[in-house]
């Protein structure tokens, strides 16, 4: 870890903001696989749930090559230009 | 070195953690690795703590990292060997050199504390070891010891570690903020992400750097130097400093950061208007003085553009100190239409010792041995004025008024408006090669050959601008054929000297909206302490 001093007048927090909720999910999901196992039924799941709640939203499937690193440049640029949304299954 | 033990903390050479409270009676000796000196002392200790290890303790501090362990089993020392993590302890302390030794007694106190080894010292301190914890004095072989060895400067003075640990001391100057970057996050990019940067890369501001910026400026760092708008940030000495390590400045530069954010943020100068202006405004700076030659800055070959590490970096520390600590970023406050590459640094010295003429900040009413910075809102520049034929004084006089016809629209006439004219040492040559040519001289010649009549600037066919034709009308053909120069007085034609010594191409700044309502150039002398 490495520490900076803050060149601003410090009246924003400087941290990760997190994309602004707008309240409900339209136009395209995109379900991310991390390839780690099981994560297809986590998301198989969620891709019927979606379907079932939300059926005029599109759902595109997508999968890394491995959990182990960084999704490649690749996909996540596939990613941000398809998709409105993005459900990533992290779980075992 | 202290008088008092101070409690620490540290892992010993088996990661286990020992506490020290700070009480005695204990030795405590900071040693280094790699130094000659402490590999002397280092058997002297092993026989300390042989003789007094059951009634004293005894700690060895090393400053060396991994290689403690060296140097431990280098002389076979028994004692516990602790790793002065980042020499914080050895800060703490405040020793100077190794071997340095703290004898302390039972009440915390210390009775006896030396650096390097002094032969006679070590072997009064065994005396008074022994004394104090009624031991037979430890054996040792004094005369087979050198009488006297220089110790090594303690590793904290390394520059890295000690501005680290000054910037992480309780007692630290500094401010600001932390903010913490996780290991896998990208440094630049991060700064990029926060919205710092003005699209270039930059130095990350870490507080080591940021306190060996705070060296080159006599001035406190929460020192206020100005209320930055748009947002009125707090623009301190610290903030000022931390904008310019990002900038990439040396410390040396620092002071003339200071002195350029003081004055573009008075009422005059208007840095507000200039930075929100849709015409595209941005500061241009000026050094005048003796720091110009002091900090390495170009008022010769290439002095308005790239190369010079002072040139660049103080214009661009000048723009991040608004940008960040005055938040006007692009498309928020900053609102030009087109922007310009000055946006990101425009600042220059003038060639004085090539200059027929008193100095930009004489002129201004400073003296000539004092420093000083000098701020101009221009829009436009550097547009290069060319003439390699002239060769009578008032041929490149006249050259240099015709090209200043640019600024704002050539059809536009009494402005009043600045321009900056930067005269190349060839174009001086001409100028003074049959005597002086006063700048008073220059300015106007400026005036006579940009001198139109009125009726040359009613809006027509080719150009809507100028003056509007129902207005024309009114004034009447008499009034028409009068003449009007360029500028609607002399006091907005500012002139400096700068350039290689060889071309023929003077150049020009083209001003914003000049005056009270929009910006007047502001001149501050530089502080040196």
């Amino acid at each position: 870890m490495t520490i900076i001093l803050d060149p601003t007048d410090e009246r924003v927090p400087v941290v990760r903001q997190i994309t602004e909720r707008t309240g409900s999910v339209q136009g395209v999901v995109g379900l991310l696989n991390i390839s780690k196992p099981r994560g297809n039924i986590l998301l198989d799941e969620l891709d019927r749930l979606l379907s079932e709640d939300a059926p005029g939203v599109e759902i595109r499937r997508y999968q890394k090559p491995t959990f182990a690193k960084p999704c490649p440049d690749a996909l996540r640029h596939q990613i941000r230009d398809e998709c409105d949304f993005m459900i990533e299954a992290l779980a075992d | 070195m202290i008088d008092t033990g101070r409690a620490f903390t540290l892992t010993d050479l088996n990661g286990s953690q020992q506490d020290f409270d700070g009480s005695g009676p204990s030795l405590i000796c900071f040693v280094k690795e790699d130094c000659e000196t402490c590999n002397i002392a280092a058997p002297v200790l092993e026989a300390f703590q042989k003789a007094y290890g059951g009634a004293v303790k005894l700690l060895v501090l090393g400053q060396s990292g991994e290689s403690n362990a060296l140097f431990a089993q280098r002389h076979a020392l028994t004692m516990p060997v602790l790793h002065d993590e980042g020499c914080k302890t050895s800060f703490d302390w405040d020793i100077e050199i190794v071997p340095a030794v703290f004898w302390i007694d039972a009440k915390g106190k210390v009775a006896t504390k030396f650096e390097g080894f002094v032969r006679d010292d070590w072997q009064a301190l065994s005396d008074q070891i022994a004394t104090a914890s009624k031991q037979p004095a430890a054996q040792i072989d004094w005369e087979s010891l050198p009488a006297w060895r220089p110790g090594c400067g303690s590793k904290h003075f390394d520059p890295d570690i000690y501005d680290k640990l000054r910037a992480e001391a309780d007692g630290s100057v500094l401010r600001a903020r932390k903010v913490e970057i996780a290991s896998g996050d990208d440094m630049a990019e991060f700064l990029f992400d926060q919205g710092f940067s003005d699209g270039l890369p930059l130095v990350p501001p870490t507080p080591e750097r940021v306190m060996r910026m705070l060296a080159g400026t006599h001035r406190d760092p929460q020192d206020v130097i100005a209320t930055v708008p748009p947002n009125m940030g707090v623009g301190t000495v610290e903030k000022i400093a931390i904008n310019a390590v990002m900038a990439g400045c040396k410390p040396e530069y620092l002071p003339v950061v200071i002195a350029a954010v003081e004055a573009v943020c008075t009422d005059e100068f208007n840095i507000h208007g200039v930075t929100a202006t849709t015409m595209g405004a941005a500061t241009v700076m000026v050094v005048n003085g003796p720091i110009r030659d002091k900090i390495g800055m170009n008022s010769g070959l290439g002095a308005l553009g790239a190369g010079n590490r002072a040139n660049a970096t103080i214009g661009r520390a000048l723009r991040l100190v608004i940008r960040n600590v005055g938040g006007a970023t692009t498309g928020g406050v900053e609102r030009s239409t087109l922007g310009n590459p000055m946006k990101f640094t425009m600042c220059f010295a003038e060639d004085e010792e090539g200059s027929p003429w008193e100095p930009l900040h004489v002129e201004r009413g400073f003296s000539k041995e004092e420093s000083v910075v000098t701020v101009f809102a221009m829009t436009g520049g550097p547009v290069h004025i060319v003439d390699q034929t002239s060769r009578v004084p008032d041929q490149i006089a006249g050259s240099l008024g015709q090209g200043l016809e640019g600024v704002f629209l050539p059809k536009m006439h009494n402005l009043p408006i600045d321009a900056l004219l930067v005269v190349c040492p060839e174009h001086i040559k001409t100028m003074t090669r049959d005597g002086a040519y006063p700048k008073t001289r220059l300015r106007d010649r400026i005036q006579e050959v940009t001198s139109r009549p009125l009726a040359e600037m009613v809006q027509d066919d080719h150009s809507g601008a100028g003056i509007p034709v129902a207005d024309a009308e009114k004034l009447g053909p008499e009034k028409l054929a009068q003449l009007a120069p360029k500028f609607a007085s002399t006091d907005y034609i500012h002139i400096v000297v700068a350039g290689g010594e060889a071309g023929k191409f003077s150049s020009a700044f083209h001003g914003w909206s000049t005056g009270p309502a929009g910006s007047i150039s502001v001149s501050r002398k530089i502080d040196l302490g």
